[in-house]
């Protein structure tokens, strides 16, 4: 009996979401009087580091043919680890690897998935956002092994303390048939699902020329920058940065939107953020209603002026 | 090439979403239901498109009751050659992926496609599980799929980016934004899809492994604080000291 928390690695690093997911199957082994181990696959360093986060043990298997994404291979070795260890809990990050990887262990163990988990379990059962946000569900999970996807930026961080010991592992992998050949970045900036910031605008903005006072405010922040989904459809702003039901959904702290109305497309994708702050200049807008903070004004005025106040406040 | 797409029955979008029976059920009453946008937009138009470039046949399989034949029959009218129901409720995702796996074992497609998730439980699981069931290949969310030959060539969505990946048929993908654009049955697509095809088969026997015992709805906002346009400072005043957001 032992919680096995997959934490994944980008170039030898491992993720915000990884050390999420490490903190949430600490505290609930924690609560099960149980240890959290943590299987890492592929090259990646500073693994001591899960420690902090409440796990005893890190499983290291450090073969170079897992640095490229292979769903496959990967939950044989999460399978391999789970087996080794007697874990009858699995936690996975609910992002682009966890929904990768976690449906595969699930049907490979027939084991019971909940995805996108925002709280802890309550015995078998876990809650989980569904219809896109707008509300949650309460699932039971009935077999005897459990895998739960922990939604990003949704469990709170609990110290438990300690030190993770590392041990190699060794797994012989299965052959597969995924080829990577090439991994494009489209930009350095800051991933906008990892953000704890993001400011975003909508068509209020009038036209692509006016986005820098958005970039603005979003360095002034260290934030990521966001927009509605008409604004990337005509071409004022690069898809990926779309948000809402059929972009990108996101729950950062604090969501700054200028200029965007608030339809309900696009509130399914930002409705999770801690903090919503809503700048318009119709205040019959309906994104005035899921707001916390809301200015009824022009962007163009109050966009400038809260780049100088954060900036003042910055320098204090 | 014979194309298999997986679509599943969604409510509409704009949905209000309630709950009855003590907030065990989705309330459908004055719902309307859809095919899942995913699995419509762009799973079933890319195979659309595939078919249209390279000759074959694009079959759409639900699992589902009969309340599932008007979606059904919606993606006939798209443009899908025939349509495969397991009728049976669909409980979980895993048993849900068990049926399309079981079926879809001895059918010789090369290609199974899905969307990234459904709109109501937003599980984004049931793609994963097919690969798994019949040991292929999976990627998931992706943006771009080109076909040459046995050979395919697909985009996914990662963090900032896209990896591009090079997988043989057969193959098993769930589709997000970008994968292609929707289209709008036309009259002649209606009037053809009521004599496609939609064969409906029984389901096998599955075990389930997740069960929803209930729903709730989220805290309703406290309300939105308002700050005077002319006075921006008292916003971050707030942000920092009220909400400590920044």
């Amino acid at each position: 009996m032992s919680v096995l928390i997959y934490t994944d690695s980008n170039n030898g690093a491992l993720t915000k979401n990884a050390f999420e997911a490490a903190n949430y199957g600490a505290q609930l082994a924690q609560a099960a009087g149980t240890d959290a181990i943590a299987i890492v696959a592929g090259s990646a360093s500073g693994l001591e580091a899960l420690g902090n986060y409440g796990v005893s043990k890190v499983m290291h298997v450090a073969d170079t043919n897992l640095d490229n994404f292979d769903p496959q291979k990967v939950a044989h070795v999460i399978a391999e680890a789970a087996s080794q260890t007697g874990a009858d809990t699995i936690i996975f990050a609910h992002d682009y690897t966890g929904k990768s990887v976690a449906p595969r262990l699930s049907a490979k163990l027939d084991a019971g998935l909940v995805s996108g988990a925002v709280a802890l379990p309550n015995g078998n059962t876990v809650k989980k956002a569904v219809f896109s946000g707008k509300a949650f569900a309460e699932v039971e999970i009935t077999t005897a092994t459990k895998i739960i996807s922990v939604l990003p930026n949704s469990v709170d961080k609990i110290d438990i303390g300690g030190s993770a010991s590392v041990e190699a592992f060794s797994v012989e992998l299965p052959s597969t048939g995924i080829t990577v050949k090439e991994i494009k970045k489209e930009s350095t900036e800051l991933s906008l699902t990892e953000a704890d910031i993001v400011v975003s605008a909508g068509r209020g903005l009038k036209g692509p020329e006016n986005w820098g006072m958005i970039e603005d405010l979003a360095k002034a922040l260290g934030a990521a920058t966001a927009c509605s989904r008409p604004v990337a459809d005509i071409g004022w702003r690069p898809h990926h940065e779309h948000v809402g039901q059929t972009g990108l959904a996101i729950r950062p702290n604090l969501y700054i939107a200028a200029g965007i109305s608030g339809a309900i497309q696009h509130l399914a994708g930002v409705n999770g953020s801690k903090v919503i702050v809503v700048i318009n200049t119709d205040p019959e807008a309906p994104f005035f209603k899921a707001a916390d903070y809301g200015i009824v004004g022009d962007a163009f005025e109050v966009v400038p002026k809260l780049v100088e106040s954060v900036n003042k406040l910055k320098e204090s | 090439m014979k194309i298999l797409v997986c679509i599943s029955k969604a409510p509409d979008t704009t949905a209000k979403i309630a709950f009855t029976d003590g907030d065990t059920k989705f309330d459908e009453n004055d719902v309307q239901f859809i095919v899942n946008p995913y699995d419509e937009w762009y799973a079933l138009v890319r195979g659309l498109e595939l078919r249209e470039a390279n000759g074959g046949t694009v079959t759409v399989l639900n699992v589902g009751g009969a309340d599932s034949d008007p979606i059904i029959r919606k993606a006939l009218a798209i443009g899908a050659d025939d349509a495969v129901r397991i009728d049976a409720e669909t409980t979980d995702a895993l048993y849900v992926a068990k049926q399309i796996a079981n079926y879809a074992k001895d059918e010789d497609f090369d290609m199974v496609l899905a969307g990234k998730e459904t709109i109501d439980y937003n599980g984004s699981q049931v793609g994963g599980m097919i690969a798994e069931l019949m040991s292929l290949p999976y990627v998931s969310l992706a943006s771009k799929l080109e076909v040459n030959g046995s050979t395919a060539t697909i985009e996914r969505e990662i963090e900032g980016g896209v990896e591009v990946i090079e997988v043989n048929t057969p193959y098993v993908l769930s589709a997000a934004k970008g994968m292609a654009e929707a289209r709008i049955p036309n009259m002649r697509g209606i009037m053809a899809a009521r004599s496609k095809p939609l064969n409906v088969v029984s389901a096998s026997e599955a075990t389930v492994s997740t069960t929803v015992k209930g729903f709730t709805l989220p805290p309703a906002k406290s309300g939105c604080k308002y700050v005077d346009a002319d006075n921006v400072q008292e916003l971050v005043d707030l942000l920092h000291n009220e909400a400590k957001a920044i």
